[in-house]
């Protein structure tokens, strides 16, 4: 144990923060060191914006201060004379104060803001260090790290490596022959072709596919008051494999804000363009429709800002930005692109089948051929059957006015039917046609239902839509819906490049074209940033979401501008991209390190070792079901059920919210990966939001990575995972011809992708005795634990020793499931 | 202040080191309660406060303040009465009244005044008007929401937008954890109510969420049936025998690994695991009612002996608070009265009064008053004229954000007082409005917060719980 005086000038360290991430010499760079100590604590009142702007004076422009006064006023004592003044709740450091002083001092230089310029070709640095030499991301990484004094890390081992890059890729740990594989492969370029075979997996589009849903916020319900289903997974499956078929990003983007605008439209890209239905949908009654329609237009744009642009927009709503150049009309110029939307603001009128459907129009219907051939033919039967219907009604009526004025009714008649006898119609002709038309009702009822039940089945999606007649746009003011301004046009922010029309009429595919055209500043950038904080734990621009004044400065700026760059030659090649990144040395070092690495620098921004860190839910869970043995790695279709604990959604629900009860789905459905998870924005899978996973009511670009009792609890006790260890240690068991020990390396190997040493496999031998003992004692626990799932349903008769062992197994390999390192990536 | 880092971890020695092995050891022990005292030191946030607790009681769906507490003697004139366009003056409305015709309905219910204060409290609240002197009447608590969903959500997080982080995520960000066996903000959720189903309003998790704050902060909402606390028994067959002889396992492992790679996140990992292994213990002893004695379960009504009622929560959330639970939410559904207003309104209070009366009582007997902070608010209010059928006891009431009663006791808010007029129709405020957002900054002033420098960086901005527009403590009804 180490002493306590050590951590506690540990601890301060770790308090200490982020490193600053400058280069080491004095020169101050206007981008790194200035603009975000200006930003936080300047713009809001001397900013872009000139309504809040104060005695006329602005510090995100040269020459519109005074320089000798800025450093007077800053340096002040005089509460009413400080800068920034004690009201503002802001007070600059000390080390602050003298990087301000010397930026006066050097000159005062200011820089356009990083994001805002096209990113720059720079020669990636030389290196001394043969193993960084080659691979210009090590380039890069090493002469930052070499600047702060640090050295690589060595390279990981290969178990390590495979489990790291086998979830990194496909979301799902490696197994155990391909573990024996990969390690029985002494070639150079082993690494290289596990990394090719990986990113051919289906499964990578899974997990990558994945972190793109949080970007968007899909979602299997509307989110909002009674938070009814909705009906989205096709575009689900579109991302899916888009990802799996390498679409070139550009193209994906592209799809999604405009593909119902191409000439003609592909199916995949009208699904695609789904991504503007996104957003959350209130029901009808209950906010005005005015109201709603502005707030659906305002989310859509906000997302657009978070996923491709890594603005925050949204802030430019009621005024402009406090601190990034984007004003109020940028923002409803943007606006205008997304307000045409050719549909109803609010959820439709319940009872329909739309509305059972979770589809609002416009949507698009997507029948297999079976499906397709099958609803033609019940929409001819059905035809076929009103015509006959139609025949059988005249029949009738022909039949009731024939009937003699005095006759019985046709029920009480117990006459033979006297058809034949013209003018004469006896009741029982009358019973004879009702009884026509009562039969085909039955048969025309019996068929719509049938009809009801195809649809039902048929896999649908909403999509975007254009109104023929264009909406116009206002700014709104102080961004209330009903209090039109200024008319705007379709176009975007003026710090931007400008907007280049195509045809007649300015629409979202000139607006895709914008964002992936090659000069464009954010759009590549964005994107790189994203996937390295995929691969890496943190981007190389921490907030990945904010791109803007307000965000990190990057930590490798010229890295991030190499990878963007390469990123648009490779013709937006997604998996080129990653493939360049996992074949780095920067990715494939050590993550153990001597403890100062981790206090230094926590988030491991400078790249000194490999990352460590909590994967995401959705990992752990799948992993777990893998492990196992249980997981059904089915692709693509609707959502599923997993159980979850009862009663959440009806303790939170409205009565009449549809659905309104959670029905755990049945069978291997329930082991599907969690991706394919239905998804309530009002109560998600408890399993999965309490490890972070997002409601996605609104965009999320990076999860947060907490450590929480409820987790551990999870863990525990959650009764999949625990299902999940009982399912192991049953198949390890059931090998006759294995002994303890090489049941538990197997195990151990399962969970960690390591063969235990010997103190560990020492240690696990000796806890698998004491449950041994505990359940030889107490064989009822042991019957309990069997019991209480019918997959296990045979071993209840098995004799008393077998029962033990499982038992025994089961909690062995429920303890593995529960180490840190089991949910860690290493 | 604004925290980069979450350094607000969570555990201490007491308890579970000797449950197995040597727990988490003096390394981290010294390192969690350094950084506690860091952070204190840093807090430039933080004012001498007289709360140490919340109990927040939220009524879902807006009561009536004209039925229960802002009495309106001479609205029985205007019965029928279109509302006078001078004091409508125009203003939103829902698209549910939309266009129609705003007549006035009276509330059919008495007032009397009641206890020293001599405060008019409506026939429907015999218990709370027991307790009146305890009671600060705020009547003019206004939000900008005229729908459900946005207006709890302002209420709950300080936006309407969804995304921000609840107040009780907010308490345990700011003022860390009180105790070390259970969540330090626990929800509470009504299983059913008295006025009928008809019209409920969803609750979301959103609304005790973390938002943009770390997760661990978010509410852990406790469940009237099965686990109180989500995953919290051991699964079948797993006996404390071999959950210790697991928990041993792996915090060797754990340990063995920790030395290995020196990461210090593997020791919150241990810390969790204990805590996790403690609430195991804590929850059930919390939720176990077995030592309270008859006369204080008398105190809360009949409705305590049921599991879910309003009533059992107010008695649990007074054994939380005993056990340092720093924010209590509970909920409780059904208030939102369009029509039939009466016969719905009397059953919602009967849930509440005595059940809510009685908790002030309790924690007044136990010396709790003073370090609690009770809030009892629904998300807006409802209108002076009828929706639907008008009759002198038969109407219903819309939504309305301009105006409504919200009581506040303990905690150092004063007693037997009433603060803010609303006009003559209870439409519009006369005197002193109190928005959502200075009741948020009042109720942190009272936990020794200054909610203007409490902050948390996202998306570009510091933000707050009060938001970026004004917003001030009502000083006024400081004790």
């Amino acid at each position: 144990m180490r002493p306590t005086t050590e951590l506690l000038t540990a601890a301060c360290l770790l308090l200490a923060g982020v490193p600053s991430l400058s280069a080491g010499d004095d020169t101050v760079s206007f981008n790194q060191d200035i603009r975000p100590i200006l930003s936080n604590n300047c713009f809001h009142c001397h900013g872009p914006d000139p309504q809040d702007r104060k005695a006329g004076v602005r510090l995100d422009v040269p020459d519109e201060v005074d320089l000798e006064t800025l450093v007077e006023r800053i340096t002040s004592d005089d509460p009413y004379s400080v800068m920034p003044p004690p009201e503002s709740n802001k007070t600059l450091s000390a080390a602050q104060i003298e990087t301000l002083k010397r930026w006066v001092e050097q000159g005062a230089g200011y820089e356009e803001h990083w994001a805002f310029i096209p990113p720059r070709a720079a020669e990636a640095p030389e290196v001394d260090e043969a193993r960084f030499a080659k691979h210009p991301i090590d380039r890069f990484v090493y002469a930052k790290m070499k600047a702060r004094g640090l050295s690589p890390s060595p390279i990981a081992d290969k178990r390590t490596l495979i489990r790291r890059l086998t979830i990194d890729l496909t979301g799902l740990p490696p197994t155990s022959e391909q573990i024996e594989t990969f390690l029985a492969d002494p070639s150079p370029d082993a690494h290289e072709r596990l990394v090719d075979r990986l990113l051919e997996s289906p499964h990578f589009g899974e997990h990558v596919g994945r972190y793109w849903l949080d970007l968007v916020r899909f979602a299997d319900t509307n989110g909002l008051h009674h938070d009814h289903y909705r009906e989205m997974t096709p575009y689900r499956d579109w991302v899916i494999r888009s990802f799996n078929e390498n679409l070139p990003f550009d193209e994906f983007i592209t799809a999604q804000i405009a593909g119902d605008l191409y000439p003609s439209p592909t199916t995949d890209q009208l699904i695609a363009s789904g991504f503007n239905r996104l957003h959350l949908i209130i029901d009808r009654g209950t906010a005005l429709p005015e109201e709603s329609f502005n707030r659906n237009v305002v989310d859509r744009v906000s997302s657009v800002g978070t996923a491709f642009l890594g603005l925050t927009l949204e802030c430019a709503v009621c005024h402009d930005h406090k601190y990034d150049p984007i004003t109020q009309r940028d923002f409803y110029q943007l606006y205008a692109f997304f307000n045409n939307f050719d549909g109803a603001p609010e959820t439709g009128r319940r009872g329909t089948l739309d509305f059972k459907r979770g589809l609002q129009p416009p949507y698009l219907e997507l029948p297999s051929d079976d499906q397709r051939r099958r609803r033609g033919e019940l929409e001819q039967t059905l035809a076929d059957l009103e015509q006959q219907l139609r025949g059988a009604k005249k029949r009738l009526q022909r039949a009731g006015k024939k009937q003699p004025p005095k006759s019985k009714p046709p029920a009480e008649s117990s006459q033979p039917d006297g058809d034949g006898a013209e003018g004469v119609v006896a009741p029982a002709a009358l019973k004879a046609a009702q009884a026509e038309v009562d039969a085909l009702t039955q048969q025309i009822n019996r068929v719509k239902a049938e009809y009801q039940t195809l649809l039902m089945e048929i896999p649908a999606t909403l999509v975007m839509k254009e109104r023929e007649e264009m909406r116009p746009a206002h700014i709104l003011v102080r961004g209330n819906y009903d209090q039109p301004g200024e008319p705007v046009q379709r176009d975007t922010p003026g710090f931007l490049p400008p907007l280049r029309e195509a045809g007649e009429r300015t629409d979202r595919m000139d607006l895709a074209r914008w964002l992936t055209d090659p000069q464009h500043p954010l759009t590549a950038r964005v994107a790189v940033n994203r996937f390295w904080q995929q691969i890496f734990g943190v981007g190389l621009v921490k907030t990945s979401e904010d791109f803007g004044a307000q965000g990190t400065p990057p930590s490798h700026p010229a890295l991030l501008d190499h990878l963007a760059l390469r990123f648009v030659e490779s013709g937006w090649d997604v998996k080129a991209l990653l493939r360049s990144m996992v074949l780095s040395e920067t990715y494939r070092q050590s993550s153990a390190a001597p403890r100062e690495r981790f206090v230094d620098d926590p988030e491991n921004r400078l790249l000194a070792r490999g990352s460590r860190y909590r994967y995401d839910a959705e990992v752990i869970r799948d992993s777990v079901l893998a492990i196992s043995g249980l997981l059904n790695p089915k692709l693509y279709g609707k959502s599923v059920k997993p159980p979850q604990p009862e009663g959440l959604w009806q303790i939170v629900a409205m009565p009449y919210s549809y659905p309104r009860v959670f029905q755990p789905d049945q069978g291997e459905k329930i082991y599907r990966r969690s991706v394919y998870s239905f998804w309530k924005r009002g109560l998600p899978p408890p399993q999965l939001t309490i490890f972070d996973a997002p409601t996605r009511e609104s965009c999320i670009a990076r999860r947060e990575r907490t450590n929480t009792p409820l987790q551990a609890l999870v863990l525990m006790n959650e009764q999949q995972y625990f299902l999940a260890a009982m399912n192991l240690a049953d198949e390890l068991i059931g090998r006759n011809d294995t002994n303890d020990a090489e049941r538990i390396a197997e195990a151990y190997e399962r969970v960690t992708a390591q063969l235990p040493d010997q103190s560990t496999q020492q240690r696990l031998s000796d806890a698998l005795k004491q449950f041994r003992k505990l359940y030889a004692d107490d064989i009822a626990s042991a019957e309990r634990m069997i019991g209480q799932h019918d997959r296990f349903a045979a071993a209840l008769s098995w004799d008393d020793d077998r029962k033990v062992e499982l038992a025994s197994m089961t909690m062995l390999v429920h303890s593995l499931l529960n180490l840190d390192r089991a949910k860690t990536r290493e | 202040m604004t925290m980069n880092r979450d350094h607000r971890s969570t555990t201490t020695r007491r308890g579970f080191l000797g449950h197995f092995g040597m727990g988490l050891g003096a390394t981290a022990l010294g390192n969690l309660l350094h950084q506690r005292q860091v952070s204190a030191g840093q807090a430039d946030y933080r004012l001498p406060g007289k709360a140490k607790r919340v109990i927040f009681l939220f009524m879902a769906g807006a009561p009536s303040q004209l039925d229960l507490f802002d009495h309106k003697p001479d609205l029985h004139k205007q019965f029928n009465q279109p509302l006078p366009p001078s004091v409508s003056m125009g203003q939103r409305v829902t698209a549910m009244t939309k266009g129609k015709t705003q007549l006035v309905a009276p509330s059919m219910f008495k007032f009397a005044p009641q206890g020293q204060s001599g405060i008019h409290m409506s026939e429907l609240l015999p218990h709370l008007s027991g307790v009146v002197d305890d009671l600060c009447l705020i009547k003019t608590l206004n939000t900008d929401a005229i729908n459900h969903d946005p207006a709890k959500t302002l209420i709950c997080t300080g936006s309407q937008i969804p995304g921000n982080a609840s107040l009780g995520a907010w308490l345990s960000y700011g003022l860390g954890r009180m105790n070390e066996d259970l969540p330090d903000f626990v929800v509470l959720n009504s299983a059913f109510w008295t006025g009928g189903t008809g019209n409920v309003q969803a609750l979301y998790s959103r609304l005790w969420g973390s938002g943009f704050l770390p997760s661990k902060h978010q509410g852990v909402s406790f469940q009237p049936s099965g686990d109180p606390v989500l995953f919290l028994s051991n699964p079948a067959g797993v006996t404390a025998a071999s959950r210790k002889t697991m928990l041993n396992l792996v915090t060797d492992l754990n340990r063995q690994h920790l030395d290995a790679v020196g990461d210090p996140e593997i020791q919150t990992t241990i810390a969790q695991q204990e805590m996790a292994f403690r609430m195991q213990t804590s929850v059930p002893e919390l939720t176990d009612l077995s030592g309270e004695p008859q006369h204080v379960l008398d105190l809360y009504g009949e409705e305590m002996g049921k599991s879910g009622s309003f009533a059992r929560n107010c008695l649990l959330a007074r054994r939380m608070a005993e056990r340092g639970v720093r924010f209590i939410q509970l909920f409780h559904r059904g208030w939102d009265h369009h029509v039939g207003l009466p016969k719905k309104l009397r059953g919602q209070a009967y849930d509440i009064d005595q059940a809510s009366a009685g908790l002030i009582r309790d924690l007044k007997a136990r010396g709790m008053l003073d370090e609690t902070l009770i809030v009892f608010a629904g998300e807006f209010g409802r209108t002076t004229y009828c929706q639907g059928k008008l009759t002198p006891t038969q109407y219903g009431r819309d939504h309305h954000p301009r105006c409504f009663t919200i009581w506040m006791a303990g905690g150092g808010i004063k007693g037997g007082i009433e603060y803010g007029q609303t006009d003559e129709f209870s439409y519009n405020v006369a005197e002193n409005p109190v928005h959502v957002r200075d009741l948020n900054a009042t109720i942190l002033h009272q936990l020794g917060i200054d909610h203007e420098k409490l902050t948390f960086p996202f998306r570009g901005l510091d933000q707050r719980l009060t938001g970026v527009e004004e917003s001030h403590v009502v000083h006024d009804i400081l004790a």
